[in-house]
């Protein structure tokens, strides 16, 4: 996601990077007092975790790994404006420092992958939180949903910045389709480590989550792994009915959708990507209408199958009692 | 924190470059960066101009061109995009070694990489010759709230100790023969990121507490060098200058 120079338009980037300060400055108020003199140093070795998080690769599939992008993450865990300025600071200093990600494209790489993750994170684990108990388990799965949605709405802002940004024409749906069901699968592996990772946080250290307000210890557990994987459905669900529409919108053949779902993984340097996109070319078809709602459906069932198999599997070694575990 | 504190970025040096300070030095990268994302892709020449007071740069600060080279990999994998590009865009194609490619794309591609490499060399020669607790000081000084650049500076002087203590619940769980290929097996790993928040966490509390002992205000004493010079000003407008001037000169020429 560090897009480098030149990738979207000077007009997009000297708009999203007025937006990305307005967003900053926000935050800076926000977080204000108790900031400055008290939490420095905190932030900053958050900033470094979140830094280091980004760096932890977590196994995807047959051996290729992912990694974190963290936004939500610090956002369950700071605060939403504490996490927007940890990820922030991370993905300037990664610009300047480190090279990584363009000086101008600092404005829409900002916003997508600090502002966006951590404000539209946090928004999904507040409703999120609503309707599950407020037990260990309900607080961090609704953590790891925010954590999916949230690289959703990152992949969604980066290809409504295309719109209005793309230094040449490729077909907006097309970007928007390939986009948003690509970084549903990516989003899938972040919510699973989110949420075991503020798991692990609130089962030793509750104090210092900040998303974890009215915990309750006492209550014996219910297993709310359900309502995530029927969350984690619906959302699916929904977005990728969406791209899916889009996807069938596209004028121009499954050519150009098999195309486009490879640039994407070139762009993602994610290993997942090319199973995905495999996907997408084995339904080679005549009618274009046609193979491209194939696409689509493929797309979505391969998306749903391996998300909810995910979940399951998470909570099938959950449920294996510790005597498994090898001995000496 | 024995490891040295600068970074993998940093080409030590005492070169007129490294000397400059570093707001003039940031401000001039930034502006060179604008003065190339405004030039208009057709002028090819323009771009080769910027290239070479890349070069020149690079030249005066002695910094290794393989150096600057190897590190600009970064943006490889949007390169890869871009070489995509002419057979997914829209509208007229045209034949290069018997494909058709989408004249359209063959433009984004171009402008793409072009833009792209000269981005991340900017960057990179901005690194090579500055430290960083140099560039945070520039930010300051451009009127960056200090909160900010206080807190890449906690950043930055602790990812070492961070990442060092990744690296070593790495070696650990490898050592228990764990090798994780399925993202089901992802459990300890993500156990691994929690522990590792509670223990920056804690260590950033510890800190807080020693510097507040030792008397922290709230802001850094001023350690660093003098700000800029006008002199320092004037030789930082040099570099931006040229891909300014290249801008403006080859949206000129095309208007004509």
């Amino acid at each position: 996601m560090h897009a480098p120079d030149g990738f979207l338009n000077l007009g997009t980037a000297v708009a999203t990077g007025a937006i990305s300060a307005g967003a900053v400055g926000a935050s800076l108020r926000q977080t204000g007092q108790t900031l400055k003199e008290k939490q420095i140093p905190l932030a900053g070795v958050s900033a470094a975790f979140i830094f280091a998080a980004q760096m932890f690769n977590f196994p995807v599939a047959a051996g290729t790994t992912g990694h974190l992008l963290g936004g939500a993450l610090a956002a369950v865990l700071l605060g939403p404006s504490m996490g927007a300025l940890v990820v922030t600071v991370v993905v300037v200093v990664q610009a300047i420092a480190f090279a990584d990600g363009g000086l101008t494209a600092l404005g829409y790489n900002v916003l997508n992958m600090a502002i966006v993750t951590a404000f539209g994170g946090w928004v999904v684990f507040r409703l999120t939180r609503r309707v599950l108990p407020a037990t260990i388990n309900g607080i961090s799965a609704a953590a790891g949903l925010a954590a999916l949605v949230s690289v959703v709405l990152s992949s969604m802002a980066f290809s409504v910045q295309w719109l209005f940004g793309a230094t040449f024409a490729v077909d907006f749906a097309t970007v928007f389709g390939a986009m948003v069901s690509v970084h549903l699968l990516i989003g899938v592996g972040e919510g699973v480590i989110t949420m075991l990772a503020v798991r692990a946080v609130l089962a030793v250290r509750p104090d210092l989550v900040a998303g974890a307000d009215g915990l309750d210890l006492d209550t014996a557990e219910v297993r709310p792994m359900r309502a995530l994987t029927i969350g984690g459905i619906v959302v699916a669900f929904v977005v990728s009915m969406v791209v899916a529409q889009f996807a069938v919108d596209a004028p121009d053949g499954l050519e150009r959708v098999a195309e486009d779902t490879g640039f994407i993984a070139s762009a993602e340097d994610h290993a997942l990507d090319s199973f995905i996109f495999a996907d997408y070319a084995t339904a080679g078809i005549e009618n274009e209408t046609l193979s491209l709602a194939i696409a689509g459906a493929t797309g979505t069932i391969v998306t749903l199958a391996v998300g909810t198999g995910l979940f399951m599997a998470v909570r099938r070694r959950e449920d294996e009692p510790l005597d498994h575990q090898p001995v000496g | 924190m024995g490891a040295g504190h600068s970074h993998p970025l940093h080409v030590h040096g005492h070169s007129a470059v490294h000397r400059l300070a570093p707001e003039a030095k940031v401000v001039a990268v930034f502006a060179f960066v604008f003065g190339v994302a405004l030039t208009p892709r057709e002028a090819f020449w323009a771009f080769a101009l910027d290239a070479v007071a890349l070069a020149v740069v690079a030249a005066v600060a002695k910094v290794p061109a393989r150096f600057v080279l190897t590190r600009a990999t970064v943006v490889a994998p949007f390169l890869g995009l871009a070489l995509l590009l002419p057979f997914v865009a829209d509208g007229p194609r045209t034949e290069v070694l018997g494909v058709a490619v989408a004249v359209e794309g063959l433009w984004g591609a171009w402008a793409i990489a072009a833009r792209a490499l000269l981005g991340v060399t900017a960057s990179i020669l901005l690194a090579a010759t500055t430290e960083i607790p140099d560039v945070l000081k520039g930010f300051e000084r451009l009127r960056v709230p200090p909160v900010l650049t206080q807190i890449a500076a906690f950043m930055l002087r602790y990812l070492e100790v961070v990442a060092g203590e990744l690296g070593r619940m790495r070696t650990a769980m490898t050592a228990r023969g764990y090798d994780p290929r399925w993202l089901w097996q992802a459990k300890p790993i993500a156990a691994g990121a929690g522990a590792l928040f509670i223990r920056s966490y804690e260590r950033g509390e510890r800190v807080h507490a020693a510097m507040l002992a030792r008397g922290w205000n709230g802001t850094m004493p001023e350690l660093r060098g003098a700000p800029a010079t006008t002199a320092d000003w004037t030789r930082a407008t040099l570099l931006p200058l040229v891909s300014l001037t290249a801008a403006l000169a080859a949206a000129l020429i095309a208007r004509t």
